[in-house]
């Protein structure tokens, strides 16, 4: 039989969503239902005089009205960050609470005040129309850096400076040292603006209490329904873990915003308790765009100094990040641990430090977005790369093969340890960029750029060679940085009595297609059809427990989980194997599903194993019958995809429009278990990626309203805005984990958007254009034009 | 996402129609494909509290010749519009405005009349319709009115219509076969409304622009016929030193609109390149 | 303030009494529970809603179900005939056109219109045709190639 590993297989998961049969949150209806509406501020930071809910609970169909001060009687917590980050002089972060309604004042436009329950979804709207809350205005504060003001209203009254914490990572003497004695040092500051997610499906929670068995169930959007589950009964609710189920059904994206515990989670389950009935909670739209975590959002001045060669001598970045009002999940350790640590990028960079101060600010909490800290670090790196080959007149792909790190495969070779505390696990870099330059071919591409010069067209390539960390992550390694979990994923294999299996994965999937990619590597480990595996998963009460999706590692992390399992079933296996065929186990090989005394054509099939295990009549002494085996698997290492990506625009000159002519990408994501999931994930993330680089941002205005809170106000890339992409792929296997794989997911996004704005910077050279803000709107370029004309004319 | 509470009124016929509106007064609002009001209703920006539904009057929805006109009922689809071959051949800009309008299902379900009623600042019919010198009929139970386009639109979401009036038709004067036309649009690119929309319609005799038509939707609060460019290039040769001379009066008397998406000047400046483009396009 | 009305829809006739305020994707969700229609937006953009109605692909988030009294509604139910899938819904499957599935419905829909206009369409005019749905997992890529793919279908069938 050919292994199914590295095949197109396709997606089992497809077809209840091609029929219309898919299971999402809000297409759940429970007996005796009731509907919740949110009633959210429409000021960034008011004080909260009263709040008179008579007019509302009126409503006929009105079934309950709770309040900030209800939930402060209740003595209910907040949802807490899931990762401490100290100050540098050791004292802990700033980390006020985030109640689930508040009660003193607001901090965000959209922060939840009261809770409005019905009959109908439309009662309960007109319900919170009517609660009317007597606010006493407050200036707000909405930029990062202008938190950090001596005269800037507090967001939090205890927190001062709005500082949440202050960190840094790397040897500041050596970097300052380096910077200092560069023969050429190239500046960069800019905004990597925020972004509002925008998974097509919109967040919903049922909180389902059953006063007979007083068992809570609670039906979520989430990328990681037991993190959920612990966090509601252990920090937020106070609730029996036992008594508690958490189910993520189908999920539709994610992108990092469904992995915090948000309010409405904790808030439906507690308003189900209090009503003794289901309560369901559905986001609009634009209830999605204030308070999605929203994603990114650094003010950053960054240096890079290279020698006479054109080596980077060392980098040095000043960081400030908005975390948002209040803080999400996992929303500190993302301009951390997971941008500060990846400021290598592919290079020797022999000095590198990096200074970040996390503020708050009246503005929807910030959190993981698709990459998270990779992409800002990615960014950062790439536009200096590029900026720096423009200046000192090198090209820009020779700048970056001058600085690759050399190649190692983390078995043979070391792997590479960086100046900023990781340590790479397997790298070959400058094959993926020589294969993305061949696939544009570049040098045809510089000579049609040339000619389209003369004709006044304005053509331009851009580089973005990345790598990221994902295969989140060692327990040990992360809790020594402040992480409040473990990273470790769990999976269990049940052989069914007639050789069927069920596979309970903790990686939940909301469109990754786990449930191929997962049952390709049981069906071709044991030897059976994919057809005879079934992966389940985004259920407490059937899987033992998970951390979830996010961080490109279900298959580094959660793959290995079943990997163990898979090893415990055949080891299992080959025991009674061997019973059955009366030799030692030694003689056994494990091949195509079958046990073969080795030399001979004496053999047991795995379908008549499990049967043995379930019925032990003639058994191996002191063997457990059953086959059915839980692992929790912690991985040695993050995992280190890498890869190069290319991208074409034309400018138009007089409007400023940029059209995406090609991008070409050539990742290295290790071992690939489905080309075709593969490839998908890297369209999706390059998508994800140029809608930051041409079209995405949060708009706040100065008092904090959310100016893009609708579609109508906040672009994203359309079928007819992008081309197709052409992808290549190298393959350096991870070396710490059993399927050598390193994740995909978010590989596109990271990469993507420095391609696209060096390209339109490069298109824009002749007019002596170093920088543009992103997202690159026409009007931004054209104003880039205009300025630059102008300069160049005095 | 749902609207308040209203009185649902299924109006079978015009007159039907304009009885329910003398009866239900200015609380009530004529609903046709819904693509604007229904929105408004969903975030409660607007809550009538009667709406008279007209969709399903049959008698308001044609695209025909009648005499020297082209006639459009107000319920006709942007879609049926845009692949009208009728209007394509005789006023192809009608046509282009309406393929640009929003998305294809927006296309198929909004009609022209709703769009004009609703009256946005970025809708892009209004363009077309000035520069074609169309006249809307406005019905009310009291009896009927035309109303040239230029005297309709009056304002940011304000029009010459009554409150007890209905929109009914759209009459565009048959241009000679000298004319040609055209609507370009550099659009927002969130909401796909015109950020600039112009609409030029060119009758050209003995090698000279004879007769020339620019408006403008989207640049400045009310649509407008931009007449600086219009006489800078009437009886010019349309040469590009002309086309460029006349584009570059565009906009010149409105207060032009800033946002997020265009500032002032920028937008003034797309008006010059759109304006440019659609003479240019026009002329070629 | 009930409004009767009569629809049909995936060819089965359906009579009701609903809320003059109830939008027809509220109707087919929760009244027929048909959940394959799903909502994504409050503004008519995303078109996660698109159903066909009349022959027309239409945002059902933005009709009132009382509007629609007398339609014929296709909705992703309704597409798959005797447990054969459309070439549409094949297209998605063999071209991987769909990872988290929730837009799926709303770009089938929209695309069963597109091929019935245009059986034969270039990548732009399908890229074009797609301006009113939104995808965040596929960056479109494979939705193209699932259109095309379909196309082909078509055309095979039309030609014997």
């Amino acid at each position: 039989m050919a292994s199914i590993i590295g095949k197109s297989v396709k997606r089992v998961e497809d077809k209840r969503f091609l029929t219309g049969k898919g299971n999402f949150t809000d297409d759940i209806v429970l007996p005796g239902m009731t509907y919740a509406s949110i009633v959210r501020s429409h000021h960034a930071h008011a004080k909260i005089n009263s709040v008179d809910i008579s007019q509302a609970t009126a409503v006929d169909g009105v079934v309950a009205v709770f309040t900030g001060t209800d939930i402060a009687n209740a003595e209910i917590g907040g949802v807490p960050c899931g990762w401490q980050v100290d100050f540098k002089n050791g004292d802990t972060m700033k980390e006020p609470p985030h109640p689930l309604l508040v009660a003193d004042k607001v901090r965000f436009v959209g922060d939840a005040v009261a809770v409005v329950i019905a009959e109908t979804a439309a009662a309960a709207q007109d319900g919170a129309e009517l609660v009317s809350v007597d606010y006493e205005m407050l200036e707000a504060v909405v930029q990062g850096p202008d938190a950090l003001a001596a005269d800037a209203p507090l967001v939090h009254d205890d927190v001062p400076h709005n500082t949440c914490y202050d960190w840094e990572l790397g040897d500041k003497t050596a970097t300052d040292e380096a910077i200092e004695n560069a023969e050429h040092v190239t500046k960069l500051e800019f905004v990597n603006q925020r972004l509002i997610p925008n998974a097509i499906e919109p967040r919903a929670a049922i909180g389902h209490y059953e006063e007979a068995s007083e068992k809570y169930t609670l039906y979520t959007t989430s990328q990681n329904p037991h993190l959920i589950r612990l966090l509601l009964s252990a920090f937020v609710l106070g609730l029996p873990e036992h008594k508690v189920r958490v189910i993520s059904p189908d999920v539709g994206g994610g992108f990092g915003s469904k992995i915090p515990h948000y309010i409405e989670e904790a808030l439906m389950v507690w308003c189900s308790g209090q009503i003794k009935r289901p309560v369901k909670w559905t986001a609009e739209r634009n209830e999605s765009f204030m308070t999605d975590t929203h994603g990114r959002d650094h003010v950053t001045k960054a240096e890079m100094g290279f020698d006479a060669d054109g080596k980077i001598e060392g980098l040095r970045v000043k960081t400030v990040a908005n975390l948002g009002a209040y803080l999400s999940t996992f929303s500190t350790c993302v301009p951390t641990y997971l941008h500060g640590t990846l400021l290598q990028g592919l290079y020797t960079t022999p000095a590198i430090h990096i200074d970040l101060t996390a503020v708050f600010t009246n503005t929807t909490p910030v959190d993981a977005l698709r990459g998270a800290g990779r992409p800002e670090a990615t960014y950062l790196l790439e536009r200096l790369l590029d900026n720096a080959a423009r200046e000192m007149n090198v090209d820009p792909a020779e700048l970056r093969f001058k600085n690759f790190i050399p190649p190692f495969d983390g078995v043979d070779q070391p792997g590479y340890q960086t100046q900023v505390a990781l340590q790479y696990d397997s790298g070959n870099y400058q094959p993926v960029l020589e294969k993305a330059l061949d696939m544009v071919d570049y040098q045809e591409f510089r000579t049609r750029q040339a000619e389209a010069r003369e004709e006044g067209r304005l053509l331009g390539i851009g580089f973005s060679t990345y790598i990221e960390a994902c295969g989140i992550a060692p327990s040990a390694v992360v809790g020594s940085l402040g992480a409040r979990a473990g990273l470790y994923e769990s999976a269990q294999v049940r052989v069914q009595p007639t050789g069927k299996v069920s596979v309970y994965v903790g990686s939940h999937s909301h469109g990754q297609g786990h449930e191929t990619t997962f049952a390709q590597v049981v069906a071709d480990k044991l030897g059976i059809a994919m057809e005879d595996v079934e992966i389940v998963h985004g259920d407490s009460e059937s899987v033992a427990f998970g951390m979830g999706t996010y961080g490109s590692r279900s298959l580094a992390v959660g793959g290995s989980a079943i990997m163990k399992s898979i090893d415990k079933v055949l080891e299992k296996g080959a025991k009674i194997a061997a019973h059955k065929l009366e030799v030692a186990e030694t003689d056994l090989e494990f091949a195509n599903g079958q046990w073969t005394v080795k030399g001979s054509d004496q053999s047991i099939g795995f379908g008549d194993v499990a049967l043995t295990a379930y019925v032990p009549h003639d058994y191996p002494e002191g063997l457990e019958p059953g086959m059915d085996f839980s692992s929790f698997y912690d991985p040695a290492n993050f995992t280190y995809p890498f890869g190069a990506h290319i991208a074409v625009v034309e400018v138009d000159p007089e409007t400023g429009k940029v059209k995406l002519e090609r991008f070409v990408a050539c990742d290295d994501v290790g071992n690939v278990i489905n080309p075709m999931i593969v490839d998908g994930q890297l369209h999706g993330g390059i998508a994800h990626g140029i809608g930051q680089a041409l079209y995405e941002g949060a708009i706040y205005d100065e008092s904090g309203q959310l100016v893009s809170a609708s579609f109508m106000d906040y672009t994203m890339p359309r079928a007819d805005d992008l081309p197709m992409f052409e992808l290549d792929r190298t393959v350096t296997p991870c070396p710490h984990n059993p399927l050598g794989v390193k994740g995909a997911g978010e590989a596109g996004t990271i990469a993507a958007t420095p391609a696209v704005v060096n390209a339109v910077i490069d298109a824009l050279s002749p007019f002596g254009v170093s920088d543009i803000t992103m997202p690159l709107t026409p009007e931004r370029v054209w104003k880039a034009m205009q300025t630059q004309t102008k300069e160049a004319a005095i | 996402m749902i609207p308040s509470e209203f009185e649902y009124c299924r109006a079978g016929s015009v007159e039907e129609a304009l009885d329910l509106l003398a009866q239900k007064g200015p609380d009530a609002k004529i609903l046709a494909g819904g693509h604007s009001l229904l929105p408004a209703m969903k975030l409660r920006l607007n809550s009538p509290g009667a709406v008279i539904d007209i969709s399903g009057i049959g008698e308001l929805s044609y695209i025909k010749e009648e005499g020297s006109h082209l006639v459009i009922g107000a319920c006709t689809t942007h879609g049926d519009i845009a692949k009208s071959t009728l209007l394509s051949e005789k006023i192809p800009m009608i046509v282009e405005a309406a393929a640009e309008i929003g998305d294809v299902q927006v296309r198929n379900k909004g009609t022209i009349g709703g769009s004009l009623a609703h009256a946005d600042p970025a809708a892009d019919w209004p363009a077309s319709l000035l520069a074609g010198e169309a006249e809307i009929v406005l019905a009310s139970s009291s009896g009927e009115r035309t109303v040239a386009a230029v005297d309709f639109f009056q304002g940011l979401f304000t029009t010459d219509l009554g409150e007890n009036e209905l929109i009914t038709e759209i009459r565009l004067p048959i241009p000679d076969a000298y004319t040609k036309s055209t609507y370009v649009k550099f659009e927002q690119p969130a909401s796909r409304f015109a950020i600039v929309g112009c609409a030029a319609s060119i009758t050209r005799s003995n090698g000279s622009c004879d007769k020339v038509r620019v408006a403008f939707t989207g640049v400045s609060s009310t649509p407008f016929r931009d007449q600086a460019v219009e006489q800078a290039l009437e009886g010019q040769a349309p040469s590009d030193d002309n086309i460029e001379a006349a584009a570059e009066k565009a906009a010149m008397s409105v207060e032009v609109m800033g946002d997020h998406f265009a500032s002032q000047e920028y937008r003034k400046h797309l008006a010059k390149v759109y304006a440019r483009r659609a003479l240019q396009a026009v002329l070629s | 303030m009930g409004v009767p009305i009569s629809v049909t829809v995936n060819g089965q006739h359906r009579e009701s009494e609903v809320d003059s305020r109830t939008l027809l994707v509220q109707f087919i969700r929760e009244e027929l529970r048909l959940t394959g229609t799903h909502v994504g937006c409050d503004t008519s953009s995303c078109g996660a809603c698109t159903i066909i109605m009349d022959g027309k692909a239409v945002k059902s988030c933005t009709v009132l179900a009382a509007s629609a009294n007398g339609s014929d509604i296709t909705t992703i139910e309704g597409l798959a005939q005797n447990g054969e899938l459309h070439p549409l819904q094949e297209g998605f499957k063999e071209e991987h056109g769909l990872q988290c599935g929730f837009c799926t419905p709303g770009m089938i829909m929209t695309a069963v219109q597109l091929l019935e206009d245009n059986p034969q369409p270039s990548e732009a005019e399908i890229r074009h045709g797609l301006e009113g749905n939104y995808c965040r997992c596929t960056g479109y890529h494979n939705i193209v190639k699932a259109i095309y793919h379909a196309s082909r279908k078509y055309k095979e069938v039309s030609h014997g």
